[in-house]
């Protein structure tokens, strides 16, 4: 039953998840990882917003939900649709070699 | 009907946006696709911006959604700030889509999408100004980094503008996650995603939650503007896109940034208002000294200007970190600075954008060193040139001397010397890069005479945007009272 799980819990964890999801994004190297890690960090930031919502019996929380996962399936597309691209170019999929800009 | 009437400056983009995407592909493959689409596209944004002049003395409405157990939750506001930079965001584009014109002739085969592309952004950039409410700010945000990353991948063909593309993806969307995190957590700790109702909950809420939340959110916002630390997507971003869209990024997103930093800072988080001048004022050196020290070794006339773009963001937060720490009877000067600012900024960079459209258009290339002897070749591209500098720099006669001078001035009255002090050091920083530039321009020897000739397009756009530079400073009064009631209607709402 969830009375028996304390919100704390739930937070605790997507806190877990979304730092798990932030590391991933700033250390691997491969950008399809990269964007797995990224939907990492969306889905903890939704089970947030249910947790609360739950807690705070206000539906608000869930709305956003709804909203951020359509939002982030549109993101990624246009994300692949440039790796796909930019992978025609050079031939990886590796983050270290998209050098053509520095300075 | 009176709501829809309020909201006529957004249908009418829609429905041109939707138009010139049909158009383009009726016209497939036409010349008429690439001569007449930006035209109507121009057309529809001068008629959205007779509609929000229309809407301005009605405004300080709110919309909302109809809910069953609360009544209305406000989403959005017509407010006389939300006009303020719906006018800005229509000035960019038009300027922006009129100086593409060329570019994209000569350096993409699909010419119709782009400007439709182009009045979606500015559509964003106008939900974003009016949005009250987390959910549509984050809508808003997102519709406007995913419409900013198309455009900034939109020469395939050329590795280095999909390259620039994919890093702003990366960098945007770990922030917009960051920023999110931040939502759900200002959510959980008010019960609540409006920014009125944030605020009266405010009081009562976990301490923890909410500085956790907030600095989240500025994190994602800092992005947005490009405030150091979180600039590093910029200089990429700005020299692999084409050139029309770095102006677009450098002027109508960082607009919309600091629309959005000011709503929340102020309408959702006025109990912190004053715990906010440290961080923002730290953002602020940070930002400025970063940008302008980075930009003195710039080969690359782009990367150069993105640098300079952190910097100008760096000037603008001075103005926020002076209204935030103000008391309420006259705090609404920082504001006021800021938005007068950021409208002389606009013409100012659209304009140094132009001149660089122009070189990279005849010349094939943005490097500074490219630029020698310039004043022989186009006197007027030269002069051009050195009035948006002298406006960049703040040198009086001109825009950016008066938006400098209100900022600058609001942080003293708050008694922010060193801030104040650390602006004007940075300024003077400021001279050598772009004087480099004009320097080459006038006193390196060239290689190559060939005068050089804008289009007539070209030659209206730097008119009016250097026009524009010099009026703001030479008859400034109707547009600084513009600026302040913009500011004041905030005020008078909160």
């Amino acid at each position: 039953m969830l009375e028996q799980v304390p919100v704390s819990h739930y937070l605790l964890l997507s806190a877990i998840l979304f730092s798990i999801g932030a590391g991933g994004v700033l250390i691997r190297r491969n950008v399809i990882i990269v964007l797995m890690c990224i939907e990492m960090m969306m889905n903890a930031v939704n089970l947030t917003f249910i947790t609360f919502s739950r807690y705070l019996d206000s539906a608000t929380g869930q709305i956003f939900v709804f909203m951020i996962m359509a939002v982030a399936a549109v993101e990624v597309a246009v994300g692949l649709a440039l790796l796909v691209e930019l992978n025609r170019h050079k031939q990886s999929v590796n983050i270290d070699d998209f050098n053509a800009l520095k300075g | 009907m009176n709501e829809l009437l309020l909201l006529s400056p957004e249908i009418v983009i829609t429905i041109v946006a939707f138009a010139v995407l049909t158009l383009d592909i009726i016209w497939k493959g036409d010349q008429r696709s690439a001569k007449i689409l930006p035209w109507v596209a121009f057309g529809g944004v001068v008629v959205a911006l007779l509609a929000t002049l229309n809407v301005w003395p009605a405004s300080s409405s709110e919309f909302g959604i109809a809910t069953d157990s609360a009544g209305l939750i406000p989403i959005m506001a017509v407010d006389k700030m939300a006009l303020f930079f719906k006018v800005m965001a229509l000035l960019t584009v038009a300027l922006v889509g009129l100086s593409a014109v060329e570019y994209i002739e000569k350096n993409s085969p699909f010419r119709g999408e782009f400007y439709a592309l182009t009045l979606f952004a500015g559509l964003s950039l106008m939900f974003l100004s009016s949005a009250t409410n987390l959910v549509m700010i984050y809508l808003s945000l997102e519709f406007l980094s995913i419409t900013s990353y198309i455009l900034t991948g939109y020469l395939r063909r050329d590795n280095r503008s999909i390259e620039a593309a994919l890093k702003y993806f990366l960098y945007g969307a770990l922030a917009s996650g960051v920023m999110l995190y931040g939502f759900s957590l200002l959510y959980g700790a008010t019960g609540s995603v409006d920014l009125a109702t944030i605020a009266v909950n405010l009081g009562s809420a976990n301490v923890f939650l909410v500085v956790a939340s907030v600095t989240l959110i500025l994190a994602g916002f800092g992005f947005k503007i490009a405030a150091v630390p979180f600039h590093q997507w910029s200089p990429d971003a700005y020299q692999g896109a084409p050139t029309p869209i770095t102006a677009f990024l450098s002027v109508g997103s960082k607009a919309a940034g600091f629309a959005v930093l000011i709503r929340v800072l102020v309408v959702a988080l006025p109990a912190y208002s004053f715990n906010w001048t440290v961080i923002l004022s730290m953002v602020a050196i940070l930002t400025m000294t970063v940008g302008n020290l980075t930009a003195l070794w710039q080969k690359d006339m782009k990367r150069m200007l993105a640098y300079s773009s952190i910097a100008q963001a760096g000037y603008m937060l001075i103005g926020l970190a002076a209204f935030t720490s103000q008391s309420s009877d006259n705090w609404s000067n920082g504001v006021q600075g800021v938005l007068l600012f950021l409208f002389a900024y606009l013409f100012t960079n659209l304009g140094v954008f132009a001149v660089v459209i122009v070189l990279e258009n005849k010349l094939g290339t943005t490097n500074i060193a490219d630029y020698a002897g310039l004043i022989r070749r186009s006197p007027f591209l030269s002069i051009a040139l050195v009035i948006f500098f002298l406006s960049l720099i703040g040198i009086p006669p001109t825009g950016g001397f008066m938006g400098k001078l209100l900022v600058f001035g609001a942080a003293i009255d708050q008694k922010l010397y060193v801030l104040a002090g650390i602006g004007i050091l940075n300024s003077v920083i400021s001279v050598y890069y772009y004087f480099g530039v004009v320097r080459q321009v006038f006193f390196a020897q060239e290689s190559d005479e060939t005068p050089i000739q804008p289009g007539f397009v070209m030659n209206a756009v730097i008119t009016v945007t250097m026009v524009m530079t010099l009026i703001l400073a030479l008859y400034g009064q109707p547009f600084i009272q513009f600026a302040t009631d913009s500011a004041d209607i905030l005020a008078a709402t909160f």
